[in-house]
């Protein structure tokens, strides 16, 4: 077993050299017996690359894109979260109050609060009492804030890439956002991170 | 064994423990030794996950009365 579990790896690592072999084997082998995991390490991983695409911006949802993006990161996965549509109020600086210069998109801002701990759930929202309970409960069982996770995804490398569309439409300027994200793009930038990704998700 | 650090991440839940154990390990030198408890069941899997992708190996994993240990080496 423990042969078996090793072999593609070390022959992935010995590959290495003259091509780029996929370690699929990698994380099974890892998995299975604590030796094989020590056979997997000393760079044989190939690096995987995960693109999410931050679309919906409703509580549960970002906490989800978050959990998966500052993991991935932490994983060493090549993550980039591209912000598209409602997920972009989430990477609105959180004291920031209104955005946009016309009244439509201050509207729009005004019914949904801006920033990464305002949140709301798409379901059981009841007027923000939902959201409450969610944070209390993620306190009582440590579970990281959204916000915290941010931090981590940020602290890991993750690329958080914002919809230079979305930043028109809803007039959302670059200093309205939070510090450390990436030039917005467009939707060729974003199909063509997707099309290179071990993996997407639309969140 | 010479653990060159400990990190409690008893009580943290998913994925708290791998995102503390990540941020730990990058703290000592390549080859070094750090040890990781935590209570969280799904760690068990999620390390040996984690150590796959990193390339970072897990050289021990074990339990007992509902707190896991483990103990990684830095790549």
């Amino acid at each position: 077993m423990n042969a078996v579990a090793t072999a593609p790896v070390e022959q992935a690592a010995e590959g290495a050299v003259g091509g780029e072999p996929v370690v699929r084997d990698a994380s099974e082998g890892a998995a299975a017996t604590a030796p094989a995991a020590e056979g997997a390490s000393e760079g044989a991983v190939k690096t995987k690359k995960l693109v999410i695409v931050d679309y919906s911006g409703e509580l549960e949802k970002t906490w989800a894109t978050l959990i998966l993006a500052s993991t991935a990161g932490a994983m060493e996965m090549e993550t980039s979260v591209f912000i598209t549509f409602w997920g972009l109020q989430t990477f609105v600086k959180d004291r920031k109050r209104i955005t946009g210069e016309n009244w439509m998109q201050k509207m729009m801002s005004f019914m949904q609060r801006p920033g990464v701990s305002h949140r709301k759930l798409s379901k059981m929202n009841f007027m923000g009492m939902g959201p409450w309970m969610m944070f209390k409960l993620a306190k009582q069982y440590n579970v990281a804030s959204p916000k915290d996770l941010l931090e981590m995804a940020q602290a890991v490398g993750v690329k958080f890439i914002p919809c230079q569309m979305t930043m028109d439409m809803f007039g959302i300027k670059r200093e309205d956002l939070i510090a450390g994200m990436e030039e917005p793009v467009g939707a060729a930038t974003a199909l063509q991170l997707m099309t290179e990704a071990d993996s997407t998700l639309f969140i | 064994m010479d653990i060159k650090l400990k990190v409690d991440a008893s009580g943290l839940s998913c994925p708290l423990p791998i995102l503390k154990a990540s941020q730990a390990i990058k703290t000592v030198g390549s080859g070094e030794l750090i040890e990781v408890v935590a209570t969280d069941p799904g760690s068990v899997k999620d390390f040996a996950a984690w150590a796959g992708s990193t390339g970072n190996a897990l050289v021990e994993s074990d339990s007992a009365n509902g707190k896991y240990r483990f103990v990684l080496r830095h790549k």
